[in-house]
């Protein structure tokens, strides 16, 4: 059974303390649904991906109450939780049921609202996804887990910090120039400017990061209609079809030694969706990969087999990470220029994947027939790739 | 196991396990051998000795650790094989100025309130790194 996205939604991601969770999925939930051709009772569940809700809203239990407010009470309904990699795991598992005919249309996404939080709270929150014992005690937190990386990346590949701090800065270069064109993006029509000056003498927050290197706190949410080719076939023109789905897991950041920079469970991830989908790297034309820091987004790249270890640097620098290089990656503005609504995250890169793919984007128009997702939760924890075509294998 | 691997530390001991089937040294104490996921897991005691291998200087730090920073964080890899994240004992200033990468030190540990979140809610306990040489 070939699996398909009809509609997708998202929606404007930066600040929405004035609506719920519920209310926040519902807007992008409706314009998913509205493009998608179908009726509220051809939806048969919903699986959600959501990482703090208990901590930002003091809400958890999320499934009911969401299928509630967009109309679908009394479906089956789940929330799933793998820190950044929520809904993109939501988004695997809604696959695999379509895939074995347990469901024909489902609805999956994520909603998150940790710019609302603050950033004390936001911190706190983003921390519970390092290990809970021997990680958090030290105050470990996400930009402290990338800084660790971006060093052990400086010291095993023979960059000198400095130097690795200005070819990092090209990444949130690229990726605020097409965040500040992006109109859901948090930082539309702001940073689309940057210079390597810029970024490294921003705030340092967890050195050797800046906050431009970084990726913002951010509320928001998205939402993707999935279902069986011979549902979506009666009801839309242009099915988009999932071609691979990879996903891997790790431990503690400590027990994965040196192999941090090597991110082997994406290596794993990326090479079981390629297998499925019966593609390779070459055959990829975007990369919408997980860039929730600079240094992220090059480690990403290297374990997805776009460039050699201890390449990726070099090549964001020389701009072969954008349009016209080798791999055009995270032209949606990524997590950097766009946000990074954690639980939402996974689901939004397959609605900038499939706009993309329909030629749907106005601010960037590239030819793409393959694109490749890639959702990271925690430090290496749990890993999910996601290819999308607009062939069927 | 978390318990006693961070009163013992308090002590000045160091303790993970050895794996009888592979000899694998693991540290902090974990369910399976990290190398061949076996269970025949002995009790010992580590040197305490290693050498850094990252390390960051936290600025921005979580709810409940406001008043710690800034502090730095070191991962170090131990003379036994395993590698902890702990905290350097040493002033911002200096991580930003020196590279310290290769450096030895030796753990030991300091206790800390614990917070909200923290599984021990009595105390929070953790691995410090004091430079050697």
């Amino acid at each position: 059974m070939e699996v398909v996205v009809m509609g997708v939604g998202q929606t404007k991601f930066g600040t929405h303390s004035d609506k719920s969770l519920p209310e926040l999925f519902a807007q992008a939930f409706f314009e998913a649904f509205d493009s998608s051709n179908i009726e509220l009772k051809d939806i048969e569940a919903l699986y959600i991906g959501n990482f703090v809700g208990e901590i930002t809203d003091g809400s958890a239990n999320l499934g009911g109450f969401i299928a509630d407010e967009i109309g679908l009470s009394g479906i089956q309904a789940m929330r799933y939780e793998s820190a950044c990699c929520s809904s993109a795991v939501a988004f695997k598992e809604a696959y695999l049921a379509i895939k074995h005919g347990v469901y024909d249309c489902v609805v999956v996404g994520g909603v998150e609202k940790l710019k609302s939080a603050g950033t004390s709270v936001g911190t706190r929150a983003l921390a519970t996804a390092v290990d809970g014992v021997y990680e958090i005690n030290v105050g470990l937190t996400f930009p402290g887990v990338f800084a660790l990386v971006a060093r052990l990346y400086a010291e095993t590949y023979g960059i000198p910090l400095e130097k690795l701090r200005e070819m990092m800065a090209y990444v949130s270069i690229k990726n605020h120039r097409y965040g500040a064109k992006n109109p859901k993006a948090q930082f539309y029509n702001k940073l689309g400017n940057l210079k390597v000056e810029d970024v490294l003498n921003s705030k340092m927050i967890c050195s050797p990061l800046t906050l431009l290197d970084c990726c913002p706190m951010t509320d928001g949410a998205s939402a993707v209609i999935l279902a069986s080719e011979k549902f979506a076939k009666d009801r839309i023109d242009e099915p988009v079809y999932v071609r691979g789905v990879g996903q891997s897991s790790a431990g503690s950041l400590f027990r994965q030694k040196r192999e941090i920079v090597k991110a082997l469970p994406r290596r794993k991830s990326s090479e079981m969706a390629y297998k499925m989908a019966g593609l390779s790297p070459k055959d990829i034309d975007v990369a919408l990969v997980h860039d929730c820091f600079t240094i992220a987004e090059i480690v990403a790249l290297e374990a997805m087999g776009f460039f050699d270890y201890g390449e990726g640097a070099k090549a964001t620098a020389e701009g072969l990470t954008d349009v016209g290089g080798k791999i055009a990656v995270n032209i949606d503005g990524g997590l950097i220029g766009k946000g990074h609504p954690v639980g939402a995250t996974g689901t939004a890169q397959i609605y900038s994947a499939v706009k993309i793919l329909r030629n749907e984007l106005n601010f960037v128009k590239v030819d793409a027939e393959n694109i490749i997702t890639d959702t990271l939760g925690g430090d290496f924890g749990t890993l999910v790739n996601v290819i999308l075509s607009i062939h069927r294998r | 196991m978390y318990v006693e691997f961070f009163n013992e530390l308090l002590n000045g001991k160091l303790v993970g396990l050895r794996c009888l089937d592979c000899g694998t040294v693991i540290c902090p104490p974990k369910c399976t051998c990290d190398n061949c996921k076996g269970r025949n897991l002995e009790k010992i005691e580590l040197s305490g000795y290693g050498k850094i291998t990252s390390y960051t200087v936290t600025y921005v730090a979580p709810m409940g650790y406001e008043n710690e920073a800034p502090y730095v964080v070191a991962l170090v890899e131990l003379d036994e094989g395993p590698w902890i994240v702990g905290r350097l004992d040493v002033d911002a200033e200096r991580a930003e100025s020196e590279n310290l990468i290769g450096k030895r030190v030796k753990v030991y540990g300091k206790e800390f309130p614990s917070e909200l979140f923290y599984p021990n809610k009595e105390r929070r306990i953790v691995p410090m790194f004091e430079m050697v040489e």
